[in-house]
């Protein structure tokens, strides 16, 4: 299986590459890694004419960590984000869930930023900037915008950015404190497309939990965010019945049926994995607050 | 549907196993056959052509990555390692000394890949666990299901790597 023919453009800057993508108009598709992109292409899913291989432009390849969130360049590969120590430092949840993505072989060439703009649900990193409410910066012919998350997912595959648009980064803004956090996944290979994943991000205060969100891998059609707060407010951690959660989890969940799993596995898998990193999240919250940091 | 593109030839420089090699391809030439057919590196074996197997698995700058998911042209100034750059029969490197040991060869289809993974892997972890070392295959296929003796492989290779150093 091999690409269709299409002209290869090198940019060596942002609005190069931009202007590019003005000329060319929906006949273009950005290469960043490719580790998404390639596959479709060697399946001739897809056949764009022109690819904008920003490879090339400098200044893409950074990882800021500020005191407000982590920003991840476009070219920023997977491999580069999980050995951040920085980053890892100040969004301890980054790390736990990248290592997750893939095979090494392939968190050496994909990139963070080039995952979210492939809008896959069963991506891991698309839940990671919902739950943490980031933000996509976009460059277009008439300048930068910031795209949140949720403006930014619109349906399966599908999001805000115009065709003369290139994500430049991404922001995972930084939890408030006190926040533990957890990502557990369950797929048939170690590394494959998980059959579900669960994010979550817990407050644990003078011993009571005060928030709990989830976000959710392979289960859902668009990233997203749950709310279980209202289920679990107020109650001690070790006394808290992850299960009050549950109707709130399955009226979140689109799962489907594929050869791996069925649809009702799937969303039981979700509620357990749910229970599950609720928990450590909730644990993690009570070691980083005292000081302490979980692995 | 856009229309057909007419094929357009780039000239292609990429340093692989340390001889700078060059040829003339077209822009969507994948790594896997610019290494194969361009260049006569039947080494690197392609298998699924989409990411799953790693077969195709070479290292560019030292770092492992599916040959098949990234195109030639990609690859121009990097430098790039493919089985034939990691031992020859007279003196094989330690992965290819314990997969001849350990038997971690069945049929061979997917050994290019799992010796240049695990190359790479016992750079960073020179004294794996056996649950690192399943850990670290888990991206490569193979279909014989030779994966214990593989494992043994990589365990043995870590011993090799360090007896001559």
């Amino acid at each position: 299986m091999k690409p269709a023919p299409f002209v290869h453009h090198a940019p060596r800057t942002v609005e190069e590459a931009v202007g590019v993508l003005e000329r060319v108009g929906h006949d273009g598709k950005v290469l960043a890694g490719g580790q998404s992109l390639i596959p479709i292409l060697n399946m001739r899913l897809a056949s764009p004419a022109h690819l904008v291989d920003i490879n090339g432009v400098a200044g893409l390849d950074r990882v800021e960590v500020t005191d407000d969130a982590v920003r991840v360049g476009a070219l920023v590969r997977h491999a580069g984000l999980e050995s951040h120590e920085a980053a890892y430092a100040a969004s301890p949840l980054l790390r736990r869930t990248v290592r997750h993505v893939a095979h090494p072989a392939i968190r050496n060439r994909g990139t963070t930023v080039g995952s979210i703009a492939h809008a896959d649900a069963a991506g891991e990193m698309p839940a990671i900037l919902a739950l943490t409410d980031g933000l996509v910066e976009a460059v277009g012919p008439s300048g930068t915008r910031e795209i949140p998350w949720h403006d930014f997912f619109l349906g399966a595959l599908e999001t805000s950015l115009a065709p003369d648009e290139l994500a430049v980064a991404v922001r995972f803004p930084r939890l408030p404190a006190a926040t533990g956090t957890a990502f557990a996944e369950r797929a048939r290979r170690h590394g494959d497309y998980a059959m579900a994943g669960v994010a979550a991000a817990v407050a644990v205060s003078d011993g009571v939990l005060t928030s709990a969100r989830l976000s959710f891998v392979s289960v859902t059609d668009v990233p997203g965010v749950v709310d279980v707060t209202a289920a679990v407010h107020g109650q001690a951690p070790e006394e808290v019945d992850w299960a009050a959660c549950d109707d709130l989890v399955r009226a979140h969940l689109t799962p489907e049926s594929d050869i791996h799993a069925t649809a009702e596995y799937r969303a039981m898998l979700a509620t357990r994995l749910a229970h599950l990193t609720l928990a450590r999240a909730a644990s993690d919250s009570i070691s980083s607050s005292a000081g302490g940091s979980a692995a | 549907m856009s229309e057909p593109v007419a094929e357009e030839l780039l000239d292609v420089t990429v340093t692989v196993n340390d001889v700078p090699r060059h040829a003339r391809v077209p822009a969507r030439r994948l790594l896997s056959d610019f290494l194969r057919h361009d260049l006569g590196l039947t080494g690197t074996h392609v298998g699924c052509e989409h990411g799953v197997c790693g077969a195709c698995t070479v290292l560019v700058d030292g770092a492992p990555m599916r040959a098949c998911l990234m195109f030639a042209v990609s690859a121009q100034a990097h430098a790039v390692t493919t089985i034939e750059g990691l031992g020859t029969i007279e003196a094989m490197g330690p992965v290819q000394q314990a997969f001849t040991e350990c038997h971690g060869l069945q049929c061979g289809f997917c050994t290019p890949g799992f010796v240049t993974t695990i190359t790479a892997f016992l750079e960073d972890n020179p004294e794996p666990t056996q649950d690192e070392a399943r850990e670290a295959i888990s991206g490569n296929l193979c279909r014989c299901t030779g994966y214990q003796n593989i494992v043994k492989s990589v365990l043995r290779a870590a011993e090799i790597k360090a007896e001559r150093s």
